[in-house]
């Protein structure tokens, strides 16, 4: 049973908008009265995936699902896709262009910093299709 | 730490968070590069950088971070100001390098944030 279904238009190429999708999940998480950690949590596994949208693949759409016992994060996009999703995921592995590091981001973390964050990761990437990822982050028994 | 302790020992000019300069801050972890602050999680931290655009703002946001010290004299837009601001977190710059900030905090007792998950 989803207990609360948000969805978002995230826009590619935006720096300043860029992460207002979690913020907002962030909020509604708090106003829920979720545990501060946990919230955390699932907050920067989202801002980082709304981060890569933005700076990779032009944008792109977040459908977060908040069941009783946990939270599902779509983060699908219609970017280039990832060839090398083993690759991608190592630390520090990273294409982002030298004008997005000047902006504090393409270190090569933000996958890996995703999956650390939460309890499952799956990547489905077709090359020249698009990219989505699914997150589950369980609440604490 | 107390922000205002901190405003003080970095001689910084505080834009946002005239209020909150006795909140006090029980760690700080300082980059450049926002991924790396990420890759950090704990309360009441006082985030130190270089880097002046908004998603600075959205980073420390998204971490609970309750002040930001931009150093090397950045001076933060109207837009990070306000987003600041809308966030409740205090926002001071400061003529320091990162080295020296983080040197003078450090050695005033201000801990490391260790990674917790």
């Amino acid at each position: 049973m989803t207990a609360l279904h948000l969805e978002f238009d995230v826009a590619g190429n935006n720096f300043v908008s860029a992460g207002s999708a979690s913020d907002e999940v962030k909020k509604t998480l708090k106003m829920l009265g979720v545990d501060a950690q946990f919230v955390r949590k699932v907050a920067i596994a989202m801002y980082e995936g709304e981060i890569n949208m933005v700076i990779h693949a032009g944008g792109g759409k977040a459908a977060v699902d908040i069941y009783p016992d946990k939270i599902v994060i779509v983060l699908a996009d219609h970017g280039p896709g990832i060839p090398d999703i083993e690759l991608a995921m190592r630390d520090g592995y990273s294409t982002a262009p030298d004008a997005i590091r000047d902006l504090g981001f393409g270190a090569g973390m933000g996958l890996p910093n995703m999956k650390k964050y939460t309890d499952s990761m799956d990547i489905q990437s077709t090359v020249g299709k698009g990219t989505t990822v699914t997150m589950t982050v369980n609440f604490a028994a | 730490m107390k922000i205002k302790e901190i405003v003080e020992l970095l001689d910084a000019k505080v834009y946002c968070g005239e209020d909150m300069m006795d909140v006090d801050l029980h760690s700080a972890c300082a980059s450049d590069m926002m991924s790396d602050v990420l890759a950090f999680v704990k309360d009441q931290a006082l985030l130190i950088s270089g880097l002046c655009n908004p998603q600075v703002i959205r980073t420390a946001d998204m971490m609970d971070i309750k002040c930001i010290a931009l150093v090397r004299g950045k001076r933060p837009t109207d837009d990070m100001i306000a987003i600041a601001r809308e966030k409740g977190i205090a926002l001071i710059s400061s003529g320091h390098r990162m080295y020296s900030a983080c040197g003078t905090l450090y050695a005033k007792g201000l801990q490391p944030g260790e990674i917790t998950v």
